[in-house]
């Protein structure tokens, strides 16, 4: 499938429906959302790999457990603040503890879910899903990663998260179709080393960074960009290299700053190669209801914020 | 019958004696699910003990996860492991844990221990069994006081929507958990739940009440799985004694967990061998 949306979650049911009627030991389990989360896809193209399974999370993540025992592949998918907070229990004791072959979709990550609010806003899923010893988590930054990395999980045996934003997709990271490595950071620039500056991002907020970091072009500013799809396993190379030739990172994210994507790098830098780090995302505290793009404003998040604090950041180096 | 009778009886001796020289594990709870568990292992279930990971297998899971110790002296006794390993039993390093883990011992169809979740995994493993159209059925044990947490009905209802017929609950309905609510004396407790039979049923399952301590009854009951026409799970609501077998342990809610003095274990012990003879 040539992946022509930018939607990650259109492309998510578009590729879990294929792949459902590739491999028989797929089956998508909705936690009653499927279609907002494109779950649904599944149930219209191929019936009987669907299970709806209510609203229910716990029993969700128990029977994608069970099943996974027996062989098959399962999908398990809601809201990410439901499948991670709600069912956390379920995830370490039925799923992580016994390495079960359970794949886990949190749609509706972060910030972007579309005017919800805070109940449905997720900032610790990164924290919570990164502290299970045997999950991977994947935190794609475009819709053709959304694919890549969901072959990745079907062919990997073990438990496994992704991230999903409602984010109907800003750009592409790139026009190249170049395989999925797990726990390979993805260089989107090489910035001149004058300022010794360079962006670490992951998620949604890496095409929004890229255009930040195009603004900042356009003055004159160029800025090494580095993306993170997996943040466990982290590259930690890539880090350890940026900390090495960079005086200030930072790093952004729609997530917590305390417990996130900024903290899992500098766990990295403080005891390997300790470098200033300016961590870039949400503070202490809850947010509201709102579109997409005025949160990311209101949060400091859109590309427009970005740059200007970026610049600041570079200015200050100089 | 007579043979499962004494493997209920070794069921329990083995539980004693190795809390007792462990000191350490459960011990009521295991008691009452003791006869439960030797006809699955003795009587009813399909299972190789040379071969745990048959595709084909029937499942059981223990969602009562701190009962570990009585599953435990029954794939022991079935030839899973040596007896003898008993008494590594939640030592550093041991293959049985407080509550198992299928990651360290084979045998051990589904990892438990926080309460609630262990049926959902047999419902993943019934549904399992519709989708590669396999012939096994999936038995999973809960607790009376389990069914407090809230997932235990999560599943119930999904169970019943998916007409899982090939699977069967069997509530070890001992009445007493480890602490609950006191009656008029402190010294005595409440039953956890009540009204089991009209809940189940309430929620869409054959339900079957028995002695849980006879073990025809026991063998009877796990018989009408995949008979039913009507293509509804299965809720054995087994009335039980928590303690059973030892005087003195009986209906104490304070034996859920607590290591007999050398006397409490000679006595215990004696008082299971004169049960069989």
């Amino acid at each position: 499938m040539t992946v022509s949306t930018k939607s990650m979650r259109d492309v998510f049911g578009k590729e879990l429906a294929k792949m459902s009627l590739e491999d028989q030991r797929v089956v998508a389990l909705d936690g009653d959302l499927g279609n907002s989360t494109r779950l649904a896809l599944v149930e219209k193209e191929n019936p009987s790999s669907f299970l709806q399974m209510g609203i229910a999370e716990q029993n969700l993540v128990g029977v994608s457990a069970g099943l996974a025992t027996c062989g098959m592949i399962p999908w398990a998918c809601s809201f990410t603040a439901f499948i991670t907070r709600r069912a956390f229990d379920q995830l370490v004791v039925s799923v992580d503890q016994p390495k079960l072959n359970v794949k886990l979709v949190g749609s509706y990550s972060g910030l972007l879910t579309s005017n919800t609010g805070k109940t449905h806003h997720s900032f610790e899923d990164i924290a919570l899903m990164t502290s299970l010893p045997n999950m991977l988590v994947f935190s794609p930054g475009d819709a053709k990663e959304v694919q890549r990395i969901m072959k990745a999980m079907n062919q990997y045996d073990g438990p496994a998260y992704l991230r999903l934003s409602r984010d109907e997709g800003v750009d592409f990271l790139d026009e190249s179709d170049e395989e999925f490595v797990i726990g390979k950071a993805k260089w989107l620039k090489r910035g001149e080393n004058r300022d010794r500056v360079a962006c670490l991002s992951t998620g949604a907020m890496s095409p929004r960074v890229k255009r930040a970091l195009e603004r900042l072009e356009a003055e004159g500013i160029l800025i090494t960009h580095v993306h993170f799809p997996t943040l466990k396993p982290l590259d930690e190379r890539t880090i350890i290299d940026l900390a090495h030739n960079h005086k200030h990172l930072i790093t952004i994210e729609e997530h917590y700053v305390r417990h996130g994507f900024g903290s899992l790098v500098n766990e990295v830098t403080s005891s390997k190669r300790p470098v200033k780090t300016t961590r870039i995302g949400i503070q202490n505290e809850y947010s509201e209801c709102g579109k997409n793009e005025e949160l990311l404003d209101m949060h400091g998040l859109s590309p427009e914020k970005l740059a200007a604090k970026i610049k600041d950041i570079v200015e200050g180096e100089r | 019958m007579e043979d499962v009778q004494t493997k209920a009886t070794e069921i329990r001796k083995g539980i004693i004696t190795t809390v007792f020289k462990q000191k350490q594990g459960h011990i009521g709870g295991p008691l009452s699910a003791a006869d439960m568990l030797a006809v699955l292992y003795f009587h009813t279930m399909n299972v190789k003990a040379d071969h745990p990971y048959w595709e084909n297998r029937d499942r059981f899971v223990l969602s009562k996860g701190h009962s570990g110790i009585a599953l435990y002296v029954a794939l022991a006794l079935k030839g899973y492991f040596p007896y003898e390993e008993l008494f590594t039993f939640d030592d550093l390093h041991s293959r049985l844990q407080a509550h198992p883990d299928m990651t360290k011992l084979p045998g051990i169809d589904m990892s438990t221990g926080s309460l609630g979740q262990g049926i959902s995994a047999g419902v993943g493993m019934a549904v399992a069994a519709k989708l590669q159209e396999k012939e096994y059925s999936t038995y999973v044990m809960i607790g009376d006081g389990e069914s407090q947490e809230g997932q235990v009905w999560e599943a119930a209802a999904i169970a019943s929507r998916y007409k899982l017929n090939n699977l069967v609950v069997m509530i070890d309905n001992n009445r007493l958990q480890q602490y609950g609510w006191k009656q008029d004396d402190i010294s005595h407790r409440q039953a956890p739940e009540l009204c089991h039979a009209e809940k189940w049923k309430a929620f869409g399952w054959k339900v079957l009440t028995i002695d849980g301590h006879n073990l025809d009854e026991i063998a009877t009951a796990l018989k009408e799985v995949k008979n039913t026409e009507n293509n509804q799970p299965i809720a054995i609501i087994a009335n039980t004694i928590k303690g059973k077998g030892v005087s003195f342990m009986e209906g104490n809610f304070q034996w859920h967990s607590k290591v007999p003095t050398e006397a409490e274990y000679h006595q215990a012990i004696s008082e299971l061998e004169e049960g069989l003879s």
